[in-house]
């Protein structure tokens, strides 16, 4: 049976239907992770600065967003943001709602940890060069934090894919709903697709989070003074 | 706000009361699955974490290659191969065993990276010293490196605990009563959405809070109170 | 030194990283009660042979014993031999997360599991000869280097070895602190303790030794009593040494 499980992956356009569902995985993804580098600089930003009510609140939101697994949150914008504005959300949005959440929290901290760890001599030593502060900021500073940050974004964003495997719990058809369908329709012809299928979908994931990371542990050894 | 205030006031809390143990048994359930998957991914991650530090033929390799494959996979997906896969093979495991074999098979690999970067830390004369004084190889891990290893690895141990109780939150996929999938249970069933939701982020918060505070203070007492500073 | 008992031998020894020998065609008897000093210029292989003595290097060839067993052999029981033969290192290697107290208990309580207040009593009283018996209970990142350098040597001297090896036990150490270190040293010297010293304080070598062994590039030079080495040296390439010293 083991050598006929496998052709199920074959048959028809099924290998492509699943990599059209996890296209939807990787799409939210990549529009989360756009959208926290965005927010996220901006946060991280704001939380550098030395306001007490400012860094309170953006305290309780960072803890909260962290501390809630990233599925309490979709339900809560999914199920709730659906009963109290009216809105009827769909799972997408929801999801690129929360990830957004969550990435902005997760890269404001990375940011606010990439501009505090430069050191004030780094400001001065410029200055002494005779730069100006722009060019400062332009050859000097961004360059750092940037270095800094990179590895540690591009580490997010695996993060972000793995984690949007959720979003199928929401109702929302990407690889892994895509997997059920196909092995729902093959259950008579085909009954053990699902060992099959379900290990493909485990590559796939895989296959896309793996050279990223390796990318970000090699940026990092790069960079590491 | 208001909206947020006019849905406090019409919180059933008679409902919230009645439903409330439901709550607690899926909490005990999570605690309880999630403590023993992370005991597991413990002893994966030190077993991992020597091999490499020992450098152990063919395990190491092992390790690398199932550190990579954990990492770069979303629970979720390995929980469906487990529950669903498995079984086609004739593997069959309860909901349980898969709950906790796919938070291990998660969490080992992060626990192999903590302990990894603690054990590279310690500096290499500390070998050296420990076995000029006549210590065997085990000893000189015992009493000389794991313990200063150990003491780096803590902060991203602690947070390795906290990321997979979080984790636990998809064990509603094979067919676990969590917390999750008595939320879900009741919104499907009664619509009661506020009160599911609002016991369901208080429960989680009940279940991490302490141990996320609890980690930050073993981790503020080893940054200024370590070895003497 | 004729007629006395040998401690340690060394056969013909010869060590190899792969990408060319570090010491070639070693061989070298050390008596008891005797103090050796090895120097010679950076790079020269001292503290390789050192190294060799108690098994942390691998040595592709030849021989050491230990009171007559040879101790070189890939079924030797390095933890035996290693409480015979004591090590101080360069940058000390306290284990930081124990106190001094501890540091110098974990060889006798877990190698050779004396009782705890039998040991204890004695760390103290060599703690206190070294003048460090209030530090007892610090951790070595409160101590300054040549403090943590003197609970190192006690660390060694618990053990009661046979042979003591250092290996440039003052080269990290700020010039200030070298003396307390090597005062130490000299003590047990006039003691009668057997003892190998890599160092690059040509002074302290000049009290100290009973003989000197001048190495370079991997071989034994010269071997001498130091009045005649450091006044008199026969080799061409011992001359040249002291003298880039002399210009320092």
């Amino acid at each position: 049976m083991q050598d006929l499980g496998i052709r199920v992956l074959f048959m028809g356009n099924n290998f492509i239907r699943l990599l059209g569902g996890l296209w939807i995985t990787v799409k939210i993804s990549l529009i989360s992770v756009g959208l926290s580098i965005v927010f996220g600089l901006l946060l991280g930003m704001i939380m550098t600065l030395k306001n007490p009510i400012v860094k309170c609140l953006t305290k309780i939101y960072l803890e909260f967003i962290r501390i809630m697994p990233q599925l309490v949150l979709l339900f809560l914008v999914y199920f709730g943001a659906t009963k109290s504005f009216g809105l009827q959300l769909s799972g997408e949005v929801s999801a690129v709602i929360v990830f957004t959440m969550w990435g902005t929290a997760e890269m404001g901290d990375l940011v606010r940890g990439a501009l505090i760890s430069i050191p004030k001599h780094q400001y001065e030593s410029g200055a002494a060069l005779g730069l100006e502060s722009r060019q400062i900021y332009r050859y000097i500073i961004v360059p750092q934090t940037l270095r800094r940050l990179l590895p540690l974004a591009i580490n997010l964003a695996t993060r972000m894919v793995k984690t949007t495997s959720l979003i199928v719990l929401i109702g929302v058809v990407e690889v892994l709903k895509v997997a059920q369908q196909i092995i729902e329709a093959n259950r008579y012809t085909v009954p053990d697709s699902a060992l099959w299928i379900y290990g493909c979908v485990f590559f796939l994931y895989f296959i896309v989070c793996w050279p990223v990371s390796r990318l970000a542990v090699r940026m990092e050894k790069k960079w590491e003074n | 706000m208001g909206v947020f205030y006019g849905r406090i006031e019409k919180l059933d809390t008679g409902f919230m009361a009645e439903y409330f143990p439901l709550y607690v048994e899926a909490a005990k359930l999570t605690f309880r699955l999630g403590m023993t998957g992370i005991l597991f991914s413990l002893v994966i991650g030190v077993v991992c974490s020597l091999a490499g530090y020992y450098h152990v033929p063919v395990l190491r390799q092992i390790a690398v290659v199932y550190v990579e494959l954990s990492r770069n996979t979303p629970l979720l997906v390995q929980l469906f191969f487990l529950y669903f896969g498995l079984p086609k093979i004739g593997v069959m495991l309860s909901s349980e065993g898969c709950a906790v074999i796919g938070l291990s098979f998660l969490g080992g690999s992060y626990m192999a990276e903590a302990l990894r970067s603690g054990l590279e830390a310690v500096e290499k004369g500390q070998m050296e010293s420990a076995l000029a004084i006549g210590l065997n190889r085990f000893q000189v891990m015992r009493y000389v490196i794991f313990p200063q290893a150990l003491a780096t690895s803590v902060p991203p141990l602690c947070a390795n605990v906290i990321f997979l109780i979080k984790e636990t939150s998809v064990f509603s996929v094979v067919a676990l009563a969590d917390l999750m999938y008595v939320a879900k249970d009741l919104i499907g069933l009664y619509y009661q959405t506020d009160e599911a939701l609002l016991m369901l982020v208080i429960s989680y918060l009940v279940l991490l809070l302490p141990i996320s505070v609890a980690a930050g203070l073993i981790e503020r007492r080893l940054r200024y109170a370590g070895f003497g500073d | 030194m004729e007629g006395q008992e040998k401690l340690l031998e060394i056969h013909h020894l010869h060590k190899d990283y792969g990408n060319g020998a570090v010491l070639k065609d070693v061989s070298l008897d050390i008596h008891k009660g005797e103090v050796l000093v090895l120097i010679g210029p950076s790079g020269c292989g001292k503290s390789t042979f050192l190294r060799c003595m108690n098994g942390l290097e691998q040595i592709q060839s030849g021989e050491i014993r230990l009171d007559g067993e040879v101790i070189t052999d890939p079924k030797t029981k390095w933890s035996e031999v290693r409480q015979k033969i004591g090590m101080v290192f360069q940058s000390y290697e306290l284990f930081p997360h124990m106190t001094v107290i501890n540091n110098i208990l974990l060889g006798p309580l877990k190698v050779q599991k004396k009782e705890k207040k039998e040991a204890e009593k004695e760390a103290e009283q060599l703690l206190e000869r070294v003048g460090l018996l209030d530090k007892k209970d610090a951790y070595p990142r409160q101590l300054s280097g040549g403090q943590k350098q003197r609970v190192a040597i006690v660390r060694a001297l618990i053990m009661k070895p046979e042979i003591l090896l250092f290996d440039e036990v003052t080269a990290a150490l700020d010039p200030e602190m070298v003396r307390e270190v090597l005062d130490v040293m000299l003590e047990l010297a006039k003691e009668g303790s057997t003892m190998v010293i890599v160092t690059h304080e040509m002074q302290f070598a000049r009290a100290v030794a009973d003989r000197i062994v001048f190495l370079d590039g991997g071989e034994v030079v010269e071997m001498a009593a130091p009045e005649q080495f450091f006044t008199q040296p026969e080799t061409e390439r011992a001359k040249r040494f002291l003298d880039t010293l002399s210009f320092e």
